[in-house]
């Protein structure tokens, strides 16, 4: 739109990293590690670099957005899609999260994986890089298709990081799992591509948007609501909403570093992005928005229980960022697009922030990821318990810091919306964030205070012998990246440091009790991106301060534009689609804001400034009421918490088994469809029709040449007589007929 | 009067032993006789359809006919004396390995 160089430059963002996947996907194994990461940080530091001269010239100038056509990708009847890429104001925010969290997090783990051997560490570098690649183009995309290439590309990235570690059987099974419930998301994706295709006859966004806010909002069921639901189930699972969430816990076999940039921080926020992305369209589709906003509270309410007795320091924070993530869609449902939006931006900080400094938690404990064997490591890991500490306080919603600001900005917006039961959605987000203070200050309490324990039950031993012995024994899978570990690589399947453990002790006890020496704190190269990251949990939400609290919220004034339709009159699109702010109000107050009645909408504003301060003030206080229930649970009086699970028994064994949602899974869907397969597809289908359909030709071949053998007898005369006739026959056909 | 028609019936009297011979002898140096046999029912008829049209294209064809009889019968005698040395039989019906 503007100068031709920036138009340009946007190309380079996700090439960059494309280009680095490339050079460590085809030279990667015969590079030192020095290279290979050197390689992966420069391509991800210089993406970092170019979007941010793209965004500061973006925010510079007057122009709204830049856009980049490729090249035409498909041209067929009213069809024409063009790779183009385009950067506005919420394409830039989450390019400056994904280039920025992605470079902390690849510098960090040139630290975490040293100990992978080179061609391993290469492939994990490729592999990381294209994830980058995959992310940018997700974000940058103008319409659905490229959007949808880098959407099928972050869950191709994420099958190979979480099953990175692929001889461990769970860490490959995991893999299995996040690839085909995105998959179920997926078809929904493309339905609802489609629909939008057959509807508007368009697939850019932007002239989507303009179409749709010719519209009338659909008070029932319509085509809009339709495609959005069809969207939206897409983005539950590659965000890991409800019914689609249970690959996310899962698949934090993948390495932690890979926890942090792809299952926290950006892929698991593509959802949330594609919502505010097509926010006009779902602002048409109040149904939609609804459920959205339903889906997303149960959601972050029922995580945050499962989070609340969860033993492996890991699951706990991927249970975590699934309540997060249910927070974000509440704000997308209530059509508080640029609160869901600063809520994922802030998140993405003090996650990857969590989930690194829980990586580094791991690594001085040599793999140990239960909670139940740790403890007292502050004195051990200051570096990482200062900076965890401000992650927890961040995300719980301590007042002046990151996770404050935009939660308590989905709260208010929730509790002020017109949605249906917004007053119920706003209670259960209240208890999710006392939930959230709680399990995250028991996480950092029992990992970091009191004496280190050793309370697990020893690890099933003799499957994972076998398993190493197996992986060892068949040591030639060849990874993507053209990986072949060499066979004196002990343990490949194991997290990293595991392997040192293992080389010191005894086989059978180096999983369990690897973490007898003394804990080391983080070297350099991983301590860095944790004060990085500690200081943007602390300022990151600095830039949207609400104004009841005298700042000017930044943040959504810089993101209003792109929730809006640009293409369409500006008489329509303010009659069919009102700037969040004016909405809200019109929502909440629709009987007595009459249009022009200026001293109302003035006398609702003073309302409302009163209302968002009590709200911040009750959610501070149940931010410390959650962090001061799990000091006394967990700090002063462990066995309180003890006898209050044995109380509760029954309540503490459903959370603990995840409310048996994966086992009510196997039941519905996977064992019917398991005995579907072999008894109906396999043996009925297959062996039954397939099969005897070949089988039965090839018999029929063979009975009727036995049949018409019986012919050739070899005897002369007969061979004569049957010429003779033949002869007879044909003469008498052209004499007599 | 000899006419034409009753050249024809002799040719396919003559035509018919043969081939009955042909499929009901059990002397293989029989069978070839009846083969002669049918060759020259035809030669015959060609002999006499030339004369009723008053050319000479019919015993032209004789001629050649009569020169594929001679080479046949030699190469069928020399066949059935091979055959003979094999099987010590002249029976057609003993030779049934002519099939599959």
């Amino acid at each position: 739109m503007v100068t031709g160089t920036i138009d340009e430059m946007l190309l380079l963002i996700p090439l960059l990293p494309l280009l680095g996947f490339g050079i460590n996907a085809f030279f990667g194994r015969r590079l030192p590690k020095a290279v290979s990461g050197g390689i992966a940080c420069l391509a991800i530091l210089g993406s970092f670099a170019v979007s941010a001269a793209a965004v500061w010239s973006l925010v510079a100038g007057s122009a709204g957005a830049f856009e980049q056509t490729v090249f035409t990708w498909m041209t067929s009847g009213d069809l024409d899609v063009g790779f183009t890429l385009r950067l506005d104001h919420l394409s830039a925010l989450m390019v400056l999260v994904v280039t920025g969290i992605g470079s902390l997090i690849h510098i960090y783990s040139t630290g975490y994986m040293s100990e992978e051997v080179d061609s391993e560490y290469a492939r994990y570098f490729s592999y990381l890089n294209l994830f980058a690649a995959f992310m940018l183009v997700l974000v940058l995309g103008a319409n659905f298709p490229v959007m949808f290439v880098g959407w099928e590309g972050v869950g191709l990235c994420s099958y190979l990081l979480i099953g990175f570690w692929f001889k461990k059987r769970s860490a490959a099974d995991a893999g299995k799992k996040a690839f085909i419930v995105n998959r179920i998301g997926d078809f929904g994706f493309i339905l609802g591509m489609l629909l939008i295709f057959t509807t508007f006859g368009t697939l850019e966004f932007q002239a989507v948007a303009a179409a749709a806010a010719a519209r009338a909002p659909e008070a029932a069921m319509g085509v809009m609501t339709i495609a959005t639901l069809l969207l939206f189930l897409g983005a539950t699972g590659k965000s890991a909403q409800i019914p689609l969430y249970v690959w996310l816990p899962d698949a934090m076999e993948g390495p932690t570093p890979v926890s942090a940039l792809i299952h926290a921080a950006t892929m698991v926020t593509a959802g949330v992005y594609m919502i505010g992305r097509n926010a006009v369209l779902f602002e048409h589709a109040p149904i939609t928005l609804a459920v959205v906003a339903g889906v997303g509270v149960a959601t972050a309410l029922m995580a945050g229980t499962i989070g609340l007795v969860q033993n492996d320091i890991k699951r706990v924070l991927a249970y975590s960022t699934v309540s997060q993530l249910g927070y974000m869609f509440l704000a997308m449902g209530v059509g508080a697009y640029a609160a869901g939006i600063f809520h994922l931006y802030t998140h993405a900080f003090f996650k990857a922030l969590l989930f690194l400094g829980s990586g580094a938690v791991i690594h001085a404990l040599a793999g140990e990821q239960d909670l139940r064997n740790m403890g007292g490591l502050k004195k051990h890991l200051p570096i990482t318990y200062w900076t965890f500490l401000i992650g927890a306080l961040a995300i719980a919603g301590v007042p002046g810091l990151a996770g404050f600001f935009s939660k308590d900005e989905i709260l208010f917006k929730t509790f002020i919306s017109g949605t249906p039961g917004h007053l119920l959605m706003w209670g259960l987000g209240v208890t999710t964030s006392l939930l959230t203070a709680t399990y995250m200050f028991r996480l950092v309490f029992l990992t970091f205070h009191g004496e280190r324990r050793h309370d697990a039950p020893a690890p099933a031993h003799p499957e994972e012998e076998e398993a190493a012995a197996h992986a060892q024994a068949i040591d030639a899978p060849v990874g993507p990246g053209g990986a072949v570990p060499p066979p004196s690589a002990p343990h490949a399947h194991h997290a990293p440091a595991v392997r040192q453990a293992h080389a010191d002790e005894d086989h059978g006890h180096g999983h369990g009790h690897g973490g007898h020496g003394t804990p080391h704190e983080a070297p350099w190269s991983m301590a860095i991106p944790l004060i990085v990251l500690a200081i943007g949990s602390i300022f990151a939400g600095y830039i949207g301060v609400p104004h009841a609290l005298g700042g000017s919220n930044r943040i959504e004034t810089f993101l209003e534009p792109a929730f809006e339709a640009h293409a369409s009159p500006a008489g329509e699109t303010s009659a069919a689609a009102p700037p969040p702010m004016a909405r809200v109000l019109l929502a909440s107050q629709a009987h007595d804001v009459q249009p022009g009645a200026d001293t109302h909408a003035a006398d609702d504003h003073h309302a409302d400034t009163r209302t968002e301060l009590m709200l911040m003030a009750l959610s501070s206080g149940i931010a410390l009421a959650g962090i001061g229930l799990a000091a006394y649970f967990w700090l002063r009086n462990r066995a309180a918490a003890g006898a209050l699970a044995a109380r509760f028994r029954p309540v503490h064994q459903m959370l603990l088994g995840k409310y048996y949602v994966d086992e009510a899974y196997d039941a519905a869907f996977v064992q019917p469809l398991k005995a579907l397969s072999a008894g109906g597809l396999w043996k009925g289908v297959d062996a039954g029709v397939i099969d005897s359909g070949v089988n039965g030709v090839g018999l029929a071949v063979s009975g009727s040449s036995g049949l018409l053998r019986r012919m050739q007898t070899g005897s002369l005369r007969t061979y004569a007589l049957s010429l003779f006739l033949g002869v007879v026959a044909i003469l008498g056909y052209y004499l007599f007929l | 009067m000899v006419s034409l028609n009753h050249f024809l019936i002799l040719s396919g009297v003559l035509f018919s032993i043969g081939t009955a011979g042909v499929f009901l002898r059990r002397n293989l140096i029989t069978v070839l006789l009846s083969i002669e046999v049918m060759l020259n029912a035809v030669n015959l008829t060609f002999v006499a359809v030339g004369r009723y049209l008053g050319t000479v294209d019919g015993q032209i064809i004789t001629f050649f006919v009569m020169t594929v009889a001679a080479a046949e019968a030699a190469i069928g005698l020399a066949l059935v004396i091979t055959l003979f040395r094999h099987r010590e039989t002249l029976n057609p019906d003993a030779y049934t390995a002519l099939k599959w």
